[in-house]
């Protein structure tokens, strides 16, 4: 029970860290997310760099954790263990995209954005919840 | 005028790969906003409950900052609340059937060379981009 604070104060850390890059990286300004998107309009290529960076960023951490028997506050590395590429995964993807290029939010940045007071976040973040537990009772 | 901002973009970048290499290297898990989310809806009584709950109180926390720092950073979309209610339905039961977002497929599964993530990242940029491409230049020129 005493990495319980530390596992919360990690899991607090990690939101905000993420949170600041979002909002640095231009995520939070769904009109530079869908000017990402619009290859065929006026291209803004800005966040393939933010794309690249937290890729390689994490690619270091992954590669270190690999080497490591366990985390530095917790039992184990817990890895997602799905390898094959199904039908659930291209579908749910296909509708992600779609509900992304609609109107320029994924999840993190609605919640950012959300806790930045805006309206519309709000609405989509609260539809978004209710899409993922529409999920798990289709599951049932 | 395209608003290209390669500098800023990287720097975020980098500061959202430190977040979930923190997620990571500390706790052992893959800093996927929709898979802490959906989760914790699922099992809001989980041990883990505590840390999901944490890291999303992290995210709203930093807009908050952010925005009262940088007010510029953070903008509405124009689109009505019908619009905004169908894209959160697609994104948050698509996240869930595919098992992951941008954050979880585009970041951390491509970092850690997951083939999966890989297919998932190139789906939803091909049918956001197709979205994008509808709603600007067929259905709205």
């Amino acid at each position: 029970m005493s990495m319980n604070i530390e596992v919360r104060l990690v899991g607090l850390g990690s939101g905000l860290l993420l949170g600041a890059g979002l909002m640095l990286a231009g995520m939070t300004r769904p009109e530079k997310v869908l000017a990402f998107l619009d290859v065929a309009g006026e291209w803004d290529p800005s966040l393939a760099f933010a794309m690249a960076g937290a890729i390689g960023v994490f690619a270091i951490a992954a590669f270190a954790a690999r080497a490591r028997l366990r985390p530095l506050w917790a039992e184990a590395f817990q890895w997602p263990e799905a390898a094959l590429v199904d039908a659930p995964l291209v579908l749910g993807s296909a509708l992600f995209g779609i509900g992304w290029g609609i109107v320029g939010y994924c999840p993190g940045p609605a919640i950012v954005s959300v806790g930045a007071g805006s309206i519309p976040a709000a609405w989509f973040t609260v539809a978004m919840g209710v899409g993922m537990v529409a999920y798990r009772l289709s599951r049932r | 005028m395209v608003d290209f901002t390669p500098v800023p973009a990287l720097c975020g970048g980098l500061l959202i790969g430190a977040g979930a290499s923190l997620l990571l290297l500390g706790i052992g898990r893959i800093a996927g906003v929709c898979g802490i989310v959906g989760s914790l809806l699922d099992a809001p009584r989980s041990p883990d409950a505590g840390w999901r709950t944490a890291f999303i109180v992290g995210l709203a926390f930093s807009g908050l900052v952010g925005f009262a720092l940088a007010p510029a950073s953070v903008t509405n979309v124009a689109n009505s609340p019908p619009a905004l209610v169908g894209a959160g339905l697609l994104v948050g039961y698509g996240a869930r059937l595919a098992n992951g977002c941008t954050s979880g497929h585009a970041v951390c599964g491509i970092g850690r060379g997951s083939t999966r993530s890989i297919v998932a990242t190139c789906t939803f940029m091909l049918t956001a981009g197709v979205t994008v491409f509808l709603v600007r230049h067929v259905v709205g020129r």
